[in-house]
């Protein structure tokens, strides 16, 4: 079973974020793998594993041709990757982002795409059900349990009340919520064997697509402005010296809640 | 474009249309001048409310035979904006459902979507957006410049629900077209989990866990404290990646905005994620080792302390009251 995840580079989390001079999230430095998608790479592993081989592809978009973070997923075990990096698609929304992916996801021709929810940087949580749409396929988002027999996913996925059983053909795009499955730490031997697995990198003229459709300008949308919020007042400080649980049970009895 | 006509994603429970579905009518009533539902399943049910709330007519898909309904309602709607009489904005809740169908929507109409919006005003004969931006730091503002309709899922709370007191409204039932392939998925069964107290987004009290429990087990102090306050537990993402519990706890970017009377929080440092979800509650209580933790900036009131030490003391006092 060939098994498609789609991984995000990010800037990392950690270090404050800062805009650029678009209003756009500045992704001009190194960037990482989103530790959203480790859960993915790592069902993907598994699932592929399961059915008793088969490879694993990483599809990603990034700037300046960035690879850090598919390094790190090959360093888990997938197999290739295909990159796609091209001025053209600077100021790209989340419509635009899925017409790169899926034609690139057509060029692998999977059995199974994954994905996360959503992405720790740009949260739009539209891309994978728009990459399904793109490519035709059923969409299974916010997965909880995946299992794989023949040619059917079995998915648990999270509802407001709890979790649905759903069924769906192959192939078909599942988003995996995180801690589904504990990913892997890369081995010495696996990062080692990283270095030397096959980064494909692609133009969006590669792809066939239209420059307009992407970028800036397929985004038709603008950041009108960004201003500080009203910054919250920070209150009182209590240092526990044994008996802060008192002050606690005070502060919930003037709200009545006790 | 002005705003004239807005059509509402209506989701329902329990035969009830969603507090969320009844923020957005409201919203749509203050910025369009016709305000449409649109529904699937058990949703006619619900006509005489989403009419109270300002729609006058409920599109209803219907039942969806199985089917999850990112699919079907997006390909129903996109058929009916296609044929005209369509609306200059679409409002989507962000649920699992929602987002699904804005997706699918977005892809097939080929419209850019705006997520995670948090405020709506009318500006320039258009709709200009609200968001909340490194954990509500800053807000950023945004509005499409290509043609409608607007796509907009918008997060729980974003505005408060009141009714106008209109009629129900119309159902008028709306056609599924054939979705070939991108149709297989199929729900097989449903499961309710327990829930012994409110609900996450709903409870006046919410008490969240993060990584300064030490270990999955340490959890059930805060299961148990907030059953004690009659709450609802939440997390950080950090323990929901780490697996302690399931997506459904998380409070923030990723997972629920609350804004309960009290929010406690113990052992969560407030990373950015974490404080754009909660940082709308009136009264926030933070407990955590960390003198400099972020959370401590909009805490009300901050204990800095061990968790293993100040909330078990708190369980013992709140009980010795009976």
């Amino acid at each position: 079973m060939n098994v498609v995840v789609c991984v995000k580079q990010i800037p990392d989390p950690a270090a404050p974020p800062s805009l650029d001079t678009a209003n756009t999230l500045d992704r001009s430095g190194k960037l990482i793998l989103d530790d959203s998608d480790a859960y993915g790479v790592e069902m993907a592993l598994q699932l592929a594993d399961a059915a008793g081989g088969g490879e694993v592809t990483l599809v990603s978009m990034a700037p300046n041709g960035e690879v850090s973070g598919l390094r790190t997923a090959l360093a888990m075990g997938a197999a290739k990757a295909i990159l796609i990096s091209d001025d053209a698609l600077v100021g790209s929304d989340a419509l635009g982002t899925a017409k790169v992916l899926a034609a690139a996801i057509r060029r692998a021709g999977p059995d199974l795409v994954l994905a996360a929810t959503e992405s720790t940087d740009g949260y739009t949580g539209t891309t994978p059900v728009q990459v399904a749409e793109l490519l035709g396929f059923p969409s299974v988002t916010f997965a909880k349990k995946v299992e794989v027999s023949g040619s059917t996913v079995k998915v648990e996925r999270q509802t407001e009340a709890g979790f649905d059983e759903v069924e769906s053909p192959l192939p078909v795009v599942v988003t995996v919520t995180a801690g589904v499955v504990e990913p892997r730490y890369p081995s010495f031997k696996g990062i080692m064997a990283a270095k030397s697995k096959p980064v494909e990198t692609l133009t969006v003229a590669d792809l066939g697509i239209d420059p307009a459709q992407v970028g800036a300008a397929g985004a038709r949308q603008a950041i009108t402005s960004v201003t500080a919020a009203e910054a919250r007042q920070s209150g009182e400080i209590v240092v526990d010296e044994g008996d802060a649980h008192e002050r606690i049970i005070q502060f919930l009895e003037q709200l009545k809640v006790l | 474009m002005a705003i004239e006509k807005i059509w509402v994603l209506a989701e329902s429970a329990d035969g009830k249309p969603t507090t969320t579905t009844l923020e957005l009518l409201t919203a749509a009533r203050s910025l369009a001048g016709t305000v449409e539902a649109v529904g699937w399943g058990e949703v006619a049910s619900c006509a005489a409310t989403l009419g109270e709330y300002g729609a006058t007519t409920l599109h209803d898909v219907g039942d969806l035979a199985g089917s999850l309904p990112g699919v079907p309602v997006a390909a129903a709607m996109a058929q009916a904006i296609r044929a005209g009489g369509a609306p200059d904005a679409v409002l989507i809740p962000a649920t699992y459902d929602g987002r699904d169908v804005a997706g699918r929507l977005s892809a097939r109409l080929d419209r850019p979507v705006l997520t995670n919006v948090v405020g709506l005003t009318a500006a320039d004969g258009g709709l200009e957006t609200e968001h909340a931006i490194f954990g509500g730091a800053q807000v950023a503002k945004a509005r499409f410049t290509g043609e409608g309709p607007g796509l907009f899922v918008i997060r729980a709370k974003s505005f408060a629900a009141e009714a106008s007191g209109g009629g129900a409204a119309a159902v008028s039932p709306l056609d599924v077209p054939d979705t070939g392939t991108s149709g297989g998925a199929t729900v097989l069964a449903r499961h309710a989990e327990e829930r012994s107290g409110p609900k996450l987004d709903e409870a006046e009290v919410v008490v969240s866990g993060g990584r300064g429990l030490g270990e999955k087990d340490q959890y059930a102090m805060i299961e148990e404290l907030a059953g004690l306050l009659e709450g609802a537990p939440g997390a950080s993402r950090a323990i929901v990646d780490a697996g302690w519990v399931p997506y459904a706890y998380q409070v923030g970017q990723t997972g629920k905005t609350v804004k309960p009377t009290v929010y406690l929080a113990c052992g969560i440092s407030g990373a950015t994620q974490h404080l754009v979800g909660m940082k709308g509650s009136k009264n926030i209580v933070a407990i955590n080792k960390d003198q400099d933790a972020p959370i401590f900036s909009v805490a009300d009131l901050g204990v800095v302390g061990d968790v293993h030490k100040v909330v078990p003391k708190l369980i013992e006092a709140i009980k010795a009251r009976g």
